[in-house]
């Protein structure tokens, strides 16, 4: 579904990214683990032609993104929170989402009937706009806002972060059950080990813009990222730079 | 550790994105500051000798008036005058006293240029008094009166900014006092300026202001030393969602989701609320041009001028900055499913609509003959046919972030301010002026109206040619675009 053929980025002669191929077939769910500054975040915003790479390109289905707006209507994601209105309400959030998809109100609404557990009675009907929601709840709100229009891919930057527990508890389960669709390619980035290796089908790794693993999820995939990072720790220090 | 706060204060100007942008700018601003300054100051050496020369005694006649002189002034810091911000948050946890650091931003207001600007007036009046052989001691009384009050204001403003009915209240007061001092009433002018007077006339009335201003500053300092918690003034304000049905725009197809969105955005934001109002104010601006009230502006070619102004209050206010607007959520609007196209149509629209608005609100100016409202038709055809299309032009050149819920930058966006959007702004303004000149010099003022028209309906037609063009500077500008909105 995703291919990254040579794709650099540098910025003022400092590479952070550098991929020289790396193929994520459809229906697959794929997790991109990484230390600060490892490059996810600019792995994702390149993918979703935020900013443009250096050399390479990254075909998204049968186009490449840079050259194409047609994978934005397959495609749907959540990286942070300027992807929220912060003026309108949740409900008016989805509608509008849902009608830049083609969804009326009836079907957003029979979407988000499904995820009133995952809501936790916390975010529709509360009359409140976006920017007053806590970051958790902005988060939960941008993830169901993903999957309004069943896109083919899916892309979420730090799903996890600032979520509580029971609702992570919940977003697994939500990853999950994508991931069992054929039709659908998630890609999750996280800090979070243990969530990466329960949710994901397959692992990659990077370091300074640099693929080190790429792993296929075993019961054994957590112990060995986990004594990957281990190990890894003294070189992560040298990198104090704080990614948001 | 006043020096530590200058020093962040410091870094965080000259640290700031908006600082790095261009040299050009700081010195225009600059310019405009010495433009006000000098104008303070001639009119505060000159007003002496005009008042004189019209028979009337200066002295008296400015004190009648200066009652009106604070109240603007107060309602101009109201709007304008930006509170006091540190970054307080982060100083709470560090071992900086809360007195400290109420100080400090009270100081950082009585260096504000709404107060210094004071002085470049009252010190040439008073300068010129001394020199006319007025009393010495009690000029000095006066003017110290006249400085206290200035700081009353200022100290008044950072209270009163938290409540918005009580300035409206403050407005509509004084608003009732001139319209009884203009229709014969009651003059409230010879009660203030009988103590404005009293300044001057005896050695201790200067001292009224003086308690009142340091009251002021006491309750001030009260209040906000309260609200140095988290909970309290730091809190930022959670309003209640107001839900609208705006079903009704529907009938627009697939423009409805942008203009849904757009009218949220405008009721729902202070920053481009204030867009809006700055909007109806333009439709006075006429006013000055059509009534003859100042004389450079009496001639038929500022009459087209103003009613560029008149009609297009919305296109400078709001139009200007699209796609700023959007600022916050543009990763968003460019990774959804939608087409420039559709979002630029919507922006367009708006501007059509207020455009058509604005020159409906304007029949009144009827009064003034047809040639007045005939300007602001021509004028609001002009801004819909071509000046809409300048202005989403320049917009895709302007990379400021709207922070919108804020309000206090509606006249101090330099940032907005580029060399690229100055050129574009010039056509918006000469080329009607010139097209108008041409018809006017050739057969008379009817014909240049009817240019300027045909001007705008010409470019009407041009618009699909025009908007691919748009939407490819769109396209080319996106990452830098991007890039900017994400510097706060």
């Amino acid at each position: 579904m995703i291919t990254i053929e040579n794709l650099t980025k540098a910025y003022n002669g400092v590479t952070v990214l550098e991929l020289d191929h790396l193929e994520i077939p459809k229906g697959q769910a794929f997790g991109l683990v990484g230390n600060n500054g490892a490059g996810k975040t600019t792995l994702f915003s390149s993918l979703l032609d935020l900013i443009q790479p250096t050399t390479g390109f990254i075909k998204n289905g049968e186009v490449k993104v840079h050259e194409s707006e047609a994978w934005k209507a397959y495609t749907s994601s959540f990286v942070d929170e300027s992807f929220l209105i912060g003026y309108l309400t949740a409900e008016e959030y989805f509608y509008f989402i849902g009608d830049l998809r083609g969804q009326n109100k009836a079907d957003v609404n029979e979407l988000l009937a499904g995820f009133e557990d995952f809501f936790n009675d916390e975010i529709l009907g509360k009359r409140k706009y976006l920017r007053d929601l806590s970051k958790g709840n902005q988060k939960k709100v941008g993830i169901v806002a993903t999957l309004i229009g069943s896109p083919e891919v899916i892309i979420l930057d730090e799903p996890f972060a600032n979520l509580d527990p029971t609702t992570q508890f919940r977003l697994k389960g939500i990853i999950k059950e994508l991931a069992k669709d054929e039709n659908v390619t998630v890609l999750v980035s996280s800090h979070d080990l243990m969530h990466v290796t329960e949710v994901c089908s397959r692992i990659v790794v990077l370091e300074k813009g640099k693929q080190v693993r790429d792993i296929i999820t075993s019961p054994a995939t957590l112990k060995e990222l986990e004594h990957y990072f281990s190990g890894a720790e003294a070189a992560a220090a040298v990198l104090e730079e704080e990614e948001e | 550790m006043f020096k530590h706060f200058i020093n962040l204060e410091w870094k965080s100007f000259f640290r700031s994105a908006s600082f790095q942008t261009s040299l050009a700018i700081k010195i225009l601003m600059g310019l405009g500051a010495l433009y006000f300054i000098s104008i303070f100051a001639g009119a505060g050496g000159l007003l002496f000798f005009g008042l004189e020369k019209a028979g009337l005694e200066p002295l008296q006649t400015v004190n009648q008036y200066l009652i009106y002189y604070m109240v603007v002034d107060l309602l101009a810091r109201y709007f304008l005058q930006k509170m006091p911000i540190i970054n307080i948050k982060q100083l709470l946890l560090l071992p900086f006293e809360k007195s400290k650091i109420v100080k400090f931003g009270f100081g950082k207001t009585a260096l504000s240029f709404f107060n210094l600007v004071h002085p470049f007036f009252f010190i040439p009046f008073s300068v010129v008094l001394l020199a006319q052989g007025y009393d010495p001691l009690g000029v000095i009384c006066w003017h110290l009166g006249i400085m206290c009050l200035i700081y009353f204001n200022n100290f008044l403003n950072v209270i009163l900014n938290d409540v918005t009915g009580l300035i409206v209240a403050v407005a509509a007061i004084f608003g009732g006092f001139a319209a009884m001092q203009y229709y014969e009433i009651f003059d409230i002018t010879q009660y203030t300026g009988a103590f404005f007077q009293g300044m001057y006339e005896t050695y201790w009335m200067w001292l009224l202001p003086l308690l009142a201003a340091a009251i002021i500053i006491k309750i001030a300092y009260d209040y906000f030393i309260k609200l140095l918690y988290l909970d309290a003034g730091l809190a930022s304000k959670a309003q209640v969602a107001s839900t609208e049905n705006l079903d009704w725009l529907d009938r627009f197809g697939k423009l409805s989701t942008f203009l849904k969105n757009d009218i949220k955005l405008i009721k729902r934001n202070k920053r481009s609320k204030t867009a809006v109002i700055m909007s109806v104010v333009f439709l006075f601006y006429g006013l000055l041009f059509f009534t003859g009230a100042v004389e450079t502006y009496d001639n038929n070619f500022m009459k087209i001028f103003a009613g560029i102004f008149v009609s297009g209050g919305f296109l400078f206010s709001f139009g200007q900055f699209v796609p700023s607007w959007d600022s916050s959520y543009y990763s968003l609007m460019m990774t959804q499913n939608l087409s420039y196209r559709e979002y630029l149509d919507s922006k367009w629209w708006l501007i059509v609509i207020a455009t058509c608005v604005s020159v409906i609100l304007a029949l009144p100016y009827f009064y003034f003959g047809w040639q007045a409202y005939a300007a602001v038709l021509v004028g609001g055809i002009f801004n819909i046919g071509v000046n809409s299309h300048v202005v989403l032009l320049g917009g895709a050149y302007i990379k400021t972030p709207i922070d919108l819920t804020s309000n206090k930058k509606a006249f101090g966006d330099k940032q907005a301010f580029n060399m690229k959007t100055m050129l574009l702004s010039i056509p918006k303004l000469l080329l009607p002026i010139i097209v108008y000149a041409i018809g006017h010099l050739i057969v008379g003022p009817w014909l240049g109206y009817v240019l300027v028209a045909l001007a705008g309906v010409l470019g009407f037609a041009f618009k699909n040619a025009v908007f691919k063009k748009i939407e490819k500077i769109y396209k080319t500008e996106k990452y830098s675009t991007l890039q900017a909105y994400k510097q706060k």
